[in-house]
């Protein structure tokens, strides 16, 4: 199969589905005549004219406002955070405007508009430029969240939020961008809110999403060396989150670790605890145990940047330590 | 572009809007008081003839309004039942919003009606986005956006007037100085005090406009929406006006005299209207009456369906948030 980038993949997405539907085009910092900052929209331009990839100046609330009363008036645009960081200049408009327009209006005015772009840390870029959302705008009602891992599930996901009828946050990563991977030709939609279980196992589940999923992966496979057999389950979506794959397998490894690029207090793998214990309490031979960043602002030192964020070696530690061996 | 006229007719429906909005504003501040009306409520008595004037210049069946959270007349003037607002007010499923919005959250699709907006200046942006899709779609529809004298100092503002000039959009930016940010007066929010000078950065055609004459406001929004329908992009009008009520009914109104709210009432814009439609003959006393008494029945036709509808279903509580079926967390 056809081996691509992950920022093509969003590239294509875009493009196919701009393509397909008049109404949909793309706006941001840096999007059309620069290619994208991280050059998730090269050739767009070219492409699609300057009516449909707009270049924005610097005013996330502004142009997260505009793109919100166009998709009142039937438009679909695409909103590009250079990361999300800046998202929350924009969290106003994004929270108390998109994600309320549906309901408010008693189903008046659907809202059918995609906010995208990177998230989290991507190396030494300080504690500004560092952090994971998902949890912020998972909490909130009206919106759905996505966070591919992968350049296929990237494509596939995005070509569905971009067709979705409702508000979809879109978390990237810098660090993901230049990821390969196989992406076939022909057009695909992955469904939001299914879980992929990329590894089947039998000892312990591993439960993770977005761009900490390679560290997940190769963590799975040092310890399938050692003859631990995880399940590896990226959620792919944490709004909605499909908890009945997640409990499923629980009931069969009885055993969970959550790994989270992001602060621990209220994340999504607290949620997810709450549910397990919740939905299947009786099946759990150990508790469930996380593996999440310091819960401190990220610093820029490159030791301070690793000690921050989540590790291979500890998650291997905490699967070992649910199945209490050495 | 046809020019305004200013006919009889003109005038006897500037009198009769201005003074069903007025008549409703007032029962809906009476219900406030015996509770049959809850939440915030923010009232439009003495701006009415921004709205009166605004709706002159405009084609309400293409053309587009948003505004923020004194938002109970403006539907009514676009075409929606006053029997939909006021049950909207009571919390009914007859309402605008279904009972979910209440009184900052009016919404019409049918009437080209935006909302209902409850963030101060937040409606700025959407309504330039608005305008955007208008342009976008390459109709000729333009946008009214109306804010406050207090959102003018939101940064939403300022982004939003960069943009609608750099991408030239059919939306008129619409302030209704009534003075007053809740209790802080212009002066004390700003180091000026003229509002319209704010679209002099942006180069945007702006001018100050006497809010209490709709004459004076449709024939300047008049100019803007020519413009904006040719393409020739945004207008921010400044309408010097003024609320007789307080911000919302919890407002003791500590900060302005009752000398200053009567000063206004003499330049009241229904007065006004209907002096110059008797100075003209234009209507009888017992016309005038008539008009009266079936801005009344009108009013309590409103509050008896409001009374009457039902309350939304609790189900309802998890219809309209999403477009399809969404797994809700109910615990």
């Amino acid at each position: 199969m056809r081996v691509i980038q992950f920022r093509q993949a969003i590239a294509e997405a875009m493009s196919e589905e701009m393509r397909r539907d008049e109404k949909v085009f793309l706006l941001g910092e840096e999007v059309a005549e620069y290619n994208g900052a991280y050059k998730a929209s090269q050739g767009m331009l070219d492409e699609f004219g300057a009516k449909r990839v707009i270049d924005t100046p610097i005013a996330e609330l502004g142009f997260a406002g505009i793109a919100t009363g166009a998709t009142m008036n039937g438009l679909k645009p695409i909103v590009e955070f250079m990361t999300f960081n800046f998202s929350l200049v924009a969290i106003d408009q994004i929270i108390n405007s998109a994600a309320k327009m549906m309901q408010m209006s008693d189903g008046q005015f659907p809202m059918p508009m995609v906010f995208r772009g990177p998230t989290a840390s991507a190396g030494q870029l300080g504690a500004q430029h560092s952090q994971a959302f998902e949890s912020w705008y998972a909490n909130c009602p009206g919106l759905k969240v996505v966070c591919p891992s992968n350049p296929y599930d990237a494509k596939g996901l995005l070509k569905a939020s971009i067709r979705d009828n409702d508000p979809v946050i879109f978390m990237e990563s810098e660090q993901m961008y230049g990821d390969k991977g196989e992406v076939p030709e022909g057009e695909y939609i992955i469904p939001i809110g299914v879980a992929d279980v990329v590894r089947e196992g039998s000892d312990v589940t591993l439960v993770s999403f977005g761009k900490i999923m390679k560290k997940v992966t190769e963590a799975a496979d040092l310890l399938a060396e050692q003859g631990i057999n995880a399940e590896v389950i990226d959620l792919r979506t944490v709004r909605p989150i499909d908890y009945d794959t997640v409990i499923t397998s629980v009931k069969k490894t009885n055993r969970l670790v959550i790994v989270e690029e992001a602060w621990p207090l209220a994340s999504l793998s607290s949620e997810i605890a709450f549910n397990v214990q919740k939905d299947a309490f009786d099946d759990m031979d150990a508790p469930v145990k996380r593996v999440c960043t310091a819960d401190v602002p990220m610093a820029y030192a490159p030791n301070l940047v690793e000690e921050f964020m989540p590790k291979v070696s500890k998650i291997i530690e905490e699967v070992k330590s649910v199945m209490y061996v050495k | 572009m046809a020019k305004l006229k200013y006919t009889k007719e003109t005038y006897l429906k500037w009198y009769e809007d201005m003074l069903l909005w007025r008549k409703f504003e007032d029962k809906t501040s009476a219900l406030y008081i015996q509770q049959k009306i809850r939440g915030f409520l923010h009232l439009y008595n003495g701006q009415e003839a921004v709205l009166a004037g605004s709706i002159h210049a405009i084609d309400p069946k293409k053309d587009k309004m948003i505004t923020a959270y004194r938002d109970h007349v403006q539907p009514i003037a676009m075409g929606v039942s006053p029997n939909n607002i006021m049950a909207e007010l009571f919390g009914k499923a007859t309402g605008t919003s279904g009972g979910k919005g209440g009184s900052m959250h009016m919404f019409s699709k049918k009437y080209n009606f935006f909302g209902g907006h409850g963030i101060v200046g937040a409606q700025v942006p959407i309504g330039a986005g608005i305008a955007f899709a208008d342009k976008y779609n390459d109709t000729d529809a333009v946008t009214l956006c109306y804010m406050g004298d207090g959102a003018v100092r939101q940064g939403a503002i300022h982004e939003t007037f960069n943009m609608a000039m750099i991408w030239n959009l059919p939306v008129i930016f619409i302030c209704e100085n009534n003075g007053y940010a809740m209790g802080t007066s212009v002066e004390r929010s700003a180091n000026h005090t003229d509002i319209w000078k704010l679209g002099l950065s942006y180069e945007m055609p702006c001018s100050p406009v006497d809010g209490m004459d709709p004459v004076a406001v449709s024939k300047a929004v008049k100019e803007a929406v020519d413009r904006a329908r040719k393409g020739e992009g945004p207008t921010f009008l400044e309408m010097k006006t003024y609320r007789y009520k307080g911000h919302s009914m919890s407002d003791a109104q500590k900060y302005r005299t009752k000398d200053e709210i009567a000063e206004y009432q003499k330049i009241d814009p229904i007065a006004k209207v209907l002096e110059h439609i008797k100075k003209n003959k234009w209507a009888t006393d017992d016309e005038i009456q008539a008009t009266l008494d079936k801005i009344k029945a009108t009013v309590k036709e409103a509050v008896d369906f409001a009374e009457e509808s039902p309350f939304p279903a609790n189900e309802s509580l998890y219809k309209n948030v999403y477009v399809e079926e969404y797994p809700f967390i109910k615990e």
